[in-house]
């Protein structure tokens, strides 16, 4: 490496984090962080066991069951057989393998992407896997963190290191002020519609800019959780003093003098005056509204205020004839106003949109409102703690009386894992990642949307701009 | 890991762009055994009708393609998820590689860890392949990943070439080996342990 060469964040924290580069490129990355999950590591567990292998770093390590748990009635034990299996194997695995573990009865218990920052797990300049794609989240705090298959859950378990080569390195600009009611949902599901959904492909994105740098931690990890939805396994944000803000003081983050060694790695971390990027996109804050997606994958967005738009004005046939599928599959007719589709569910949840930003967000639309005739609307918490804030806070009472069901944390209707799914035909309001055919329930339909904007479509019993509501 | 010896074999034709992970297999399949194996549950929701039955018309239904080894699909395929069980599905369902002009990242990644490649050609070489393979149902390929050649459709008059393709050396090594990286990694032992101790000092709060 050069050392007068130019860096950008990304080549920094995986600069850092180089055990040996092979001739052709690969490198050994040394991995901080790994975060295990009950549905993508019972089989890199087996692997372990039948190879005899064991667990480097378990300290390194922590374990936490989100994505089929139940989110009502846990504390009387998981009814369904398939999820109970999953959670017992999970149990037997961290007590065999020594990897600590939030059991799902504790306040600590939550979505793995909620959790690792809300802990002080995920720090910034680390790298974090997990096996899931939204672990890409963490790259708010200015981590490298990326979602990694089975093979690569057990590398990790057995190794702490993984084969990788460097990505190429995009950086992502939202530049100006957002206009009030525009949040960090709105800038990525914007910014997924103008890049695409392979646009990140083969990058690392950097979000950057004024409007980004305006986001709290909540709204950046909202941003960098849809990367991959943009085709980046990773999205990062340089840290900065919001960012030590947070960290600061959380059970896992370093502390006294640790704490003030860290300081000066972080403050080092953003990419330096000059680096290069392989590629550059410029988004204007100020020409961002509020935004749902209308298709089956997060590219097909459009503003709130928009329509669904004519395949046929479509030059690429293949392009024509999928946005043709999405019409049908979503049950819409072309030049709809999007305002004028009706909803028969709103979820409110993930590891999108989970925090307790989220929820005071969707709980000041539905102060002193109610959820609309024959909507089923639900709020389901990121973790135990931010449930128990919210009732401390007692936005669960203004939620429920609005008519909201208050859950248990999970990942829940994000993707129809456990009981939490649509029926076919149902078209939900979600504040999750991925509107993909089937995703939260066979022939389901889901429109990707901000917490407001789910909450003020459950209070109008149709897809409404949330603005209206306040 | 079996070593990944040269595939003569069916190519099916699938024209779909963004053919995501849950499409390949629904999330509600994931908790079920590897053992269980997953082939059965392929696109599960894509290739049946609402009532259960299997859609003729759905490329993977169809006799010809039964013994399909080669999967010739559309941009951004496997794109979503890091569920593995993607690369599983398609490996039980009797799969051995997939050309695409492009791929999710992750799935491309986890395809190596299975002995499964995937192969990317130029967007309109893959468009003309699949034209070809849908007008000569049950057409065969050849994927040489020694020469790192793909060569077909076969016997037909109609969209042959012989197009090279890259892959990394070190994957395609490890293919041919049929070797599992955690090994490779485990021989680095020693680089581990000494990155570890200078990292330790460096950054104490990690």
């Amino acid at each position: 490496m050069n050392a007068t060469k130019k860096r950008t964040l990304f080549d920094k924290v995986w600069d850092a984090h180089v055990v040996e580069r092979l001739p052709d490129g690969t490198c050994v990355l040394y991995i901080d962080r790994h975060l295990v999950h009950e549905v993508t590591s019972p089989q890199a567990f087996e692997g372990l066991r039948l190879a005899g292998r064991k667990v480097r770093r378990p300290d390194a390590t922590i374990a936490v069951a989100d994505h089929n748990i139940p989110t009502m009635g846990r504390a009387n034990g998981i009814e369904e057989e398939d999820s109970r299996i999953q959670v017992e194997t999970l149990e037997r695995n961290v007590a065999e393998f020594g990897v600590p573990y939030f059991p799902i009865l504790s306040p600590q218990q939550g979505i793995v992407h909620i959790i690792g920052p809300e802990q002080g797990i995920s720090l910034p300049g680390t790298t974090i896997v997990c096996g899931d794609s939204h672990t890409s989240t963490h790259g708010a705090l200015g981590a490298l963190a990326f979602g990694i298959g089975t093979s690569e859950v057990e590398h990790v378990l057995a190794t702490q290191t993984l084969l990788q080569r460097p990505a190429k390195n995009m950086l992502v600009r939202v530049d100006g002020v957002l206009r009030p009611g525009v949040t960090a949902k709105d800038i990525v599901l914007a910014i997924i519609g103008k890049i695409g959904t392979a646009g990140g492909t083969g990058h690392v994105i950097e979000f950057g800019g004024s409007a980004i740098r305006a986001l709290d931690m909540a709204g950046r990890m909202t941003v960098c959780n849809m990367s991959i939805e943009a085709g980046a396994r990773a999205g990062m944000i340089a840290p900065d003093e919001t960012t030590f803000a947070y960290v600061t003081g959380r059970p896992y983050a370093p502390k006294g003098e640790a704490l003030e060694k860290a300081l000066a790695w972080w403050k080092s971390l953003p990419s330096d005056e000059g680096a290069v990027y392989d590629t550059t996109v410029v988004l204007d804050a100020a020409e961002i509204v509020p935004m749902v997606t209308w298709g089956t994958n997060p590219e097909a967005v459009v503003p709130i205020n928009g329509v669904v738009p004519d395949p046929a004005v479509e030059a690429d046939e293949g392009r024509r004839v999928q946005l043709a599928r999405m019409v049908e599959y979503m049950g819409l007719s072309v030049g709809q106003k999007m305002t004028d589709l009706a909803i028969d569910v709103v979820f409110i949840g993930s590891c999108t949109n989970g925090r307790i930003e989220d929820i005071r967000a969707a709980a000041g639309i539905a102060k002193g409102r109610k959820v609309a005739p024959g909507v089923r609307a639900m709020v389901v918490p990121g973790s135990g703690i931010v449930r128990d804030l919210a009732e401390v806070e007692g936005i669960d009472k203004m939620l429920i009386e609005a008519g909201f069901e208050w859950r248990e944390p999970g990942c829940s209707m994000c993707l129809g894992m456990n009981p939490d799914k649509l029926t076919p035909g149902q078209r939900c309001a979600s504040t999750s990642n991925r509107n993909f055919e089937g995703r939260q329930g066979p022939g389901g339909r889901t429109h990707l949307v901000s917490p407001a904007m789910a909450a003020a479509a459950a209070i109008a019993g149709h897809l409404i701009d949330p603005r209206e509501f306040t | 890991m079996r070593k990944f010896e040269t595939v003569e074999a069916v190519a099916a034709p699938m024209d779909m762009a963004n053919a995501d992970t849950d499409q390949i297999i629904p999330a509600r399949f994931l908790w079920r055994a590897r053992a269980e194996g997953y082939g059965g549950l392929l696109f599960n929701d894509v290739r049946s009708a609402a009532d259960g039955s299997q859609k003729a018309d759905f490329v993977l239904n169809r006799v010809e393609n039964a013994k399909a080894e080669i999967l010739v699909a559309d941009r951004n395929f496997g794109c979503g998820s890091s569920r593995e069980h993607a690369v599983w599905a398609l490996s039980d369902a009797g799969f051995k590689v997939v050309i695409a002009p492009s791929f999710g990242d992750i799935f491309f990644n986890n395809s190596f860890k299975n002995g499964f490649l995937p192969i990317v050609l130029p967007e309109a070489r893959c468009a003309e392949i699949r034209a070809a393979l849908a007008r000569n149902p049950g057409a065969r390929m050849v994927v040489d990943l020694e020469a790192q050649e793909v060569r077909g459709p076969l016997g037909v008059n109609d969209g042959f070439g012989i197009d090279a393709f890259e892959i990394d050396p070190f994957r395609k090594e490890l293919l041919l080996a049929g070797m599992d990286d955690i090994s490779f990694t485990l021989s680095q032992q020693g680089a581990i342990g000494d990155f570890e101790a200078r990292y330790e000092d460096a950054m104490p709060w990690v």
